[in-house]
């Protein structure tokens, strides 16, 4: 945990609109100390970075810009920091967006594509999330729990490199990608602080390992 | 499987969940954040607040009351009532909503769908549209069914399936459809204005107005071709359970999201 705190501490970047109170009293449920950060600078010290947000890529990643985030979220992934991602907060780890051909963060090779065959879009609501193999994030959460979506793109990512990176899938007309998971990075597509229960639970797991990961880096 | 989501609508005036025949007959039902929080615990999908008072001055109360819903009930949330432009909607999102139904000002000001769509993303838009049935179709309303706005106080001499059409072409991203001729009366949602609009249509649309009973729910889905149904009163008087409702459409074969545990408290969880 971060020095002179008893709780886990949790960076939520704030770059504009959305519902941030869900995401926030999740975080405090599950006994974290929140964060907002509006700029890059507010990047520091802390022991779970999280990239929310929904909306077209475009937009968002323009305001990223404007805040001085990308190079810190960047180089936050890039030391196996603690990285969650929700909703567009995954589909920004690729390399680039179908919905209106914007450039995104490049963490992840791969990118953000229609939904295709989908027999309504926008995908909202709840769906089945189906793990390809186990991830503590998912501890304790039925195999069978459904979580929330609302979104009409989805990540596609690239064969080399990153494919072995998805951790579940979800079909609404066609499978897609519904959660990636590589070193101490996750990225959901649905919304955990949407998801009642269940996606507390994911946001306690999620908590916990990242207070474990400090535990552990200041051990070291 | 995406499911077919059940949702718990609160009608919100002054401060209160209200519920009548759309403005008429109003008796009071209870604290907003108090039923959506126990109505998430029972199941619901999602929750819909309606402020029908949507007076200038309540805006204030009403934020308030999306806040702290927001902090007790951990399912999506749709606000509509009142917002008049981008800025108030992103009030409202920035609040804890996840959606904005837009309804009256989306038939004066269409663009403003259109402005709020590029703004938020049209997941974030919801386009409610009141329809009523006509004597007998005529040039403008070639379907039968006309828009009505106000709370159902004006006709526009729109037709309301060429309206629910042109308001997906404008951005909004999800259709709350009511039956202005069967809201508060429990004669069955209007499943054949439903089916009119959901065969036209790609984006999901929600079913709105008459239920009485979980029959209802599974005919909406069934004939209308509802990927979500909406309703009131038979929630908050007790009348049936979420569960119940959710029982009867996984009996009729329909994909529902059924509570494993409804007693796990998360506060318990997030300490394990």
């Amino acid at each position: 945990m971060t020095a002179g705190s008893d709780c886990p501490v949790v960076i939520v970047v704030d770059y504009g609109a959305g519902n941030l109170v869900s995401i926030g009293q999740a975080l405090t449920t599950a006994g974290a100390v929140v964060r907002f950060a509006t700029t890059g600078a507010e990047i520091t010290a802390a022991d779970l970075l999280i990239v929310p947000g929904v909306g077209a890529a475009a937009p968002a990643m323009d305001r990223l810009r404007a805040g001085g985030f990308v190079e810190p979220i960047q180089a936050w992934v890039a030391e196996d920091r603690p990285f969650l991602g929700i909703c567009l907060g995954l589909q920004l780890l690729f390399e680039g967006s179908d919905e209106d051909g914007a450039e995104t963060l490049g963490i992840l090779s791969g990118r953000t594509v229609r939904l295709e065959d989908a027999p309504t879009l926008p995908h909202i609501g709840w769906n089945q999330v189906v793990r390809r193999r186990p991830h503590p994030a998912f501890e304790g959460i039925d195999p069978d729990a459904d979580f929330y979506f609302v979104h009409s793109y989805v990540v596609r990512p690239a064969r080399e490199g990153v494919v072995e990176a998805v951790l579940a899938e979800t079909e609404h007309g066609s499978r897609f990608v519904s959660a990636v998971a590589r070193g101490r990075l996750l990225g959901v597509q649905f919304h955990p602080e949407r998801s009642g229960t269940d996606g507390l639970r994911l946001v306690a797991n999620v908590v916990a390992l990242a207070a474990d990961a400090s535990r552990a880096r200041s051990a070291a | 499987m995406l499911r077919r989501r059940v949702i718990p609508c609160l009608d919100v005036s002054n401060g209160r969940v209200v519920k009548g025949t759309r403005f008429i007959d109003l008796t009071d039902e209870g604290d907003p954040p108090e039923l959506a929080e126990r109505y998430a615990r029972e199941g619901a999908d999602e929750l819909v607040f309606l402020d029908i008072s949507a007076a200038p001055e309540g805006r204030g109360t009403l934020l308030d009351i999306v806040e702290r819903t927001a902090r007790r009930a951990f399912v999506p949330l749709t606000v509509g009532g009142g917002v008049r432009s981008v800025d108030e909607m992103r009030e409202v999102l920035r609040a804890g909503a996840d959606k904005v139904s837009l309804n009256t000002r989306a038939v004066a000001e269409p663009r403003l769908v259109t402005a709020c769509a590029a703004r938020f993303g049209s997941q974030a838009v919801v386009v409610a549209i009141d329809a009523r049935r006509v004597a007998a179709p005529n040039e403008g309303i070639p379907s039968g069914f006309e828009v009505v706005v106000k709370g159902g106080r004006e006709a526009t001499g729109m037709d309301a399936i060429a309206w629910a059409q042109r308001a997906v072409a404008l951005g909004a991203g999800e259709l709350l459809v009511t039956s202005i001729d069967r809201d508060g009366t429990k004669s069955g949602y209007d499943t054949a204005l439903l089916h009119e609009i959901t065969s036209r249509v790609g984006v999901p649309v929600i079913a709105s107005g008459g239920a009485a009973g979980p029959d209802d729910f599974v005919a909406a889905i069934r004939d209308g071709g509802a990927d979500a149904v909406l309703a009131a009163s038979i929630f908050h008087r007790r009348e049936y359970s979420i569960e119940e409702v959710k029982a009867v459409m996984a009996a009729a074969g329909l994909p529902v999201r059924r509570l494993a545990a409804v007693s796990a408290a998360p506060g318990a969880e997030a300490t394990a």
